[in-house]
Formats: C-alpha cells, sequence, structure tokens
C-alpha cells in the first residue's frame, strides 16, 4: 500500500506538468511561479528546521565511544572513536559526513555451520549510498551551469571528468549511470530485504523514486526528447537574477524539460519535511558531533533546580554562641 | 547551553554554498548575456530544419560520421540537394564558415566541450 500509494504520487506528479504544459499552456507558472515558490519554501523550511534543532538544548557530552579514551599518557588514546579534543571531533564528523564511517561498520548476523552466530561485514549499503550521494552531488553541481553565466571554469572541469571515457553522443556522463545504478539498487533493497521491506513506509520510498523520477527524465531530455537548452539557460539565468524570461522563450523548452523540472521542484517543497533534512541533520548528530571531554570538564545541566544548600561555616556563624556555651568545639572563636 | 553559534556559521556557509550563481552573477554582471550566432547569408536552407538542427545536430554529425566511417556512404540526399556530402569539414563549414562566431558562441554559453575539433581542422577565419 505504502508502496503503490508511492508509485502513484510519483506518476501523478510526472503527469500534471505534463497536462499543464502541453494542453492548458500554464508555460509560466511551471517554468517561473513554481520554481520561485519551491525554493523559498525550501531555503525557509530549511533554516527554520535547522534553527528548531539549534534551540535544543546540549546539557551533556552523549558521544557513542567504542574505542579508548584519553587517559594516561602511556595508554593509547584512540582518537578517532573516542575524540576528547574540538579537532579530533571534527575529524571524526569529516569522516562520518564524508564517507558515512558509521555505516562502513554495518555488519549482517548470520547462522554459520555450527550452529553458531556469526556478524559479517556488509558493504553493499555504504557502496550503494556512496556512489548515491556523491553522483548526486556531482549532478547537482553540474546544473549550476545553467544558472551562472559563464559557465564557471570548475563546473567544465566536472564535467570533463564526468564525460572522460567519450562513450556516446552526448557523451554519457559517468553520475548519469551511477545515479540511476545505485538510486534503482537502494530501492530493489528496500523490496528485496523483508526485514528492510518491514520497516519501510511511504516516507522511505518516495524520496526515492521522486529522485529516480528525476534522474529519468533529466536524462531521457539529455540522450532522447531532446529539447532547446539555449532557452532553458536563458530560463535559468533569468530565475537567478529576478527578471525571468518571458512566454516566447519558454513555449519553445519541450513538455519533458517542465517534468524534469516539476520533479524537481517537488522535491525542494518535499524536503525540509522529510528525511531527506539529514542533509543538515547529519552535522547535529550528537553521538558523533560532541567531544568525550565529561572527565575533563564539568557539564553542568542548565534546568538544573538550584539546591538550597546550608554549609557548616554558615551553621557555626549561626550557633557560634550556642555551641560555645555548650562546651562544643567550634572552628573559629 | 545550546550550540546556537556555531549552527548559524554551518547555515551560513551553506546557503553561501548554494547561492553559488546568485552572487556569481552578481559578481560578472553577465546573466542578460544571450549569445547571438552569424548565420550565413551564402545559404537561406540548412540540410535540416532550423528547429530540429538547433536540438539534434550532434546526432546529425554523429550519424553522418558513421555513415561515412562505417560504412563507406559519403553522400545523402536532403532538402538541399540529392548529393550532399555528409562532411562536417566541407559541408557544415561550407556556409558556417567561422567557427568562433557560430559554433563556440553557442557551445560556450552552455559550457559544452564537443570534440570534433581534437580531429577535425576549423577553417581559417577572415580577421
Amino acid at each position: 500500500m505504502k508502496l503503490v500509494l508511492s508509485v502513484l504520487a510519483i506518476i501523478v506528479l510526472a503527469l500534471v506538468p505534463w497536462v499543464g504544459v502541453s494542453t492548458m499552456g500554464l508555460h509560466t507558472v511551471f517554468g517561473v511561479v513554481l520554481p520561485y515558490l519551491a525554493i523559498a519554501i525550501f531555503l525557509v523550511g530549511f533554516v527554520w528546521r535547522i534553527l528548531d534543532w539549534a534551540r535544543s538544548p546540549v546539557p551533556f557530552r552523549i558521544p557513542t565511544t567504542c574505542g579508548q579514551q584519553k587517559s594516561h599518557s602511556w595508554i593509547k588514546q584512540d582518537k578517532v572513536e573516542n575524540p576528547h579534543s574540538f579537532w579530533s571531533t571534527v575529524g571524526r564528523m569529516l569522516l562520518e559526513v564524508l564517507f558515512f564511517r558509521s555505516l562502513f561498520r554495518n555488519t549482517k548476523a548470520g547462522i554459520k555451520d555450527g550452529p553458531r552466530l556469526v556478524y559479517d561485514s556488509s558493504k553493499w549499503l555504504w557502496a550503494l549510498g556512496m556512489a548515491f550521494h556523491y553522483s548526486f552531488l556531482v549532478v547537482f553541481l553540474r546544473h549550476f551551469k545553467y544558472f551562472a553565466e559563464p559557465t564557471p571554469d570548475w563546473v567544465l572541469g566536472l564535467q570533463w571528468v564526468d564525460n572522460f571515457f567519450q562513450v556516446g553522443l552526448p557523451v554519457i556522463y559517468l553520475t548519469d549511470v551511477l545515479l540511476i545504478g545505485a538510486v534503482s539498487l537502494l530501492f530493489i533493497r528496500r523490496l528485496w530485504s523483508p526485514q528492510v521491506r518491514y520497516i519501510s513506509l511511504a516516507s522511505d520510498y518516495f524520496p526515492l523514486l521522486l529522485i529516480l523520477g528525476v534522474a529519468v527524465s533529466g536524462v531521457w531530455m539529455r540522450y532522447f526528447a531532446k529539447t532547446d537548452i539555449l532557452a532553458v539557460k536563458q530560463l535559468g539565468t533569468g530565475l537567478i537574477s529576478f527578471s525571468p524570461v518571458g512566454a516566447d522563450v519558454l513555449s519553445g523548452i519541450g513538455a519533458v524539460f517542465f517534468i524534469h523540472l516539476f520533479l524537481v521542484c517537488c522535491l525542494f517543497i518535499y524536503f525540509p519535511f522529510s528525511k531527506l533534512m539529514h542533509l543538515g541533520g547529519v552535522f547535529l548528530s550528537p553521538t558523533r558531533n560532541l567531544a568525550n571531554n565529561s572527565r575533563m570538564k564539568r557539564h553542568i545541566n542548565p534546568w538544573n533546580p538550584e539546591v538550597k544548600v546550608h554549609t557548616y561555616d554558615e551553621y557555626e556563624e549561626e550557633f557560634r554562641d550556642v555551641m560555645k556555651a555548650a562546651g562544643l568545639p567550634v572552628e573559629k572563636e | 547551553m545550546n550550540d546556537m553559534p556555531k549552527i548559524i556559521i554551518g547555515l551560513v556557509i551553506f546557503l553561501m554554498l548554494i547561492g553559488f550563481p546568485l552572487w556569481y552573477n552578481v559578481a560578472n554582471d553577465k546573466a542578460g548575456y544571450v549569445p547571438d550566432m552569424e548565420l550565413p547569408d551564402t545559404a537561406d536552407q540548412c540540410v535540416r530544419d532550423t528547429e530540429w538542427m538547433r536540438t539534434n545536430h550532434m546526432d546529425l554529425l554523429n550519424d553522418w560520421r558513421d555513415l561515412v566511417v562505417r560504412d563507406q556512404q559519403r553522400f545523402e540526399a536532403n532538402q538541399v540537394s540529392q548529393q550532399m556530402e555528409m562532411s562536417l569539414s566541407n559541408t557544415c563549414m561550407d556556409c558556417h564558415d567561422n567557427k568562433s562566431t557560430f559554433c563556440d558562441r553557442c557551445h560556450n554559453y552552455m559550457g559544452v566541450q564537443p570534440y570534433c575539433w581534437d580531429c577535425h581542422l576549423e577553417p581559417e577565419e577572415a580577421i
């Protein structure tokens, strides 16, 4: 049901701009109004959610540690698994954000002859995740050429590497193949593995299918149903410089482009409300981004109730005369 | 106690990164630029319709190359001629004789780097 719903949603989302542009002529709505709306919702939503998380108090250190913590000088510390300083925590976070280190440690339980329970290393999810995220990043960055004029040199460099093998014409981007391959396999994994399927929700299927829809419509446009990309760049630079192009330019762009653009807009609108927020959230993982310095620095919970104490000094001050009279020893005469 | 200042710094860096085209265009002040290709005045018709050529010329050149190099088929019949040589240097560049004011204007704008000129020589341009 969750799966059927997600598939149906994608089909409907792909049909909306197609009908809107080819039969109703709503080029300006799908080419100008909606992209602005999507970017606005994305930016405001993203910032709002990050600030919402940022308001959470961080009273204590709760890093997950799985190595020797900082101790005597003759005991070797595991700086990555148990960082105690700012910079070793930064190192741990970089490995997490850039190389998905936690996922790299993924294991799979299985029964071997014996019978005995063994935990095998399982790198598939990590490898597909890396392939997917990095190719998506390169594809995203390559698209800057539709907004920036003159086309930045680093985009050309990225393209050159991506086109390195010069297969086909237009030359096939390696990241196009990797992106569609990885996202398809990640989707199949959700269906294939009974455990994963059991815990999968519509909010897991939908973003995968939406990204697949974006990628397939983009590839379809580049290699098969070609459209006038000159007009597309005019649209892009016009949008980014707040002087959008008129209907004359928009009407020269094929319907497949509007399907692509609409799915991208849906992705941007959906982003702040979904699990995709792990883009910002990964940096705020308290079990990774906190230094394990509880033994070096005292962390006091800011909302602890104030405890009323009455120290011995104060006690003696109050009852000194009485104590003296009773013959009790006092510290100060 | 929370990490608000650090998070706001991160958020600002993120917004600056994704806003790259915005400030890049402001710095270069060329966002309104639209390439203007110089069309030949020697001919009034291309081997295919202009609209089709605009989006599919790379496919045509690719097909031509395969036909010539692999099938030894050097001529085709099209709307201009019954015996048109399928050649970039001899046919296309005959009319579009200036690479920098025709091909390059659009390719540079779109950041497209075709490898035609790895092998072909471009015609000498009158300065």
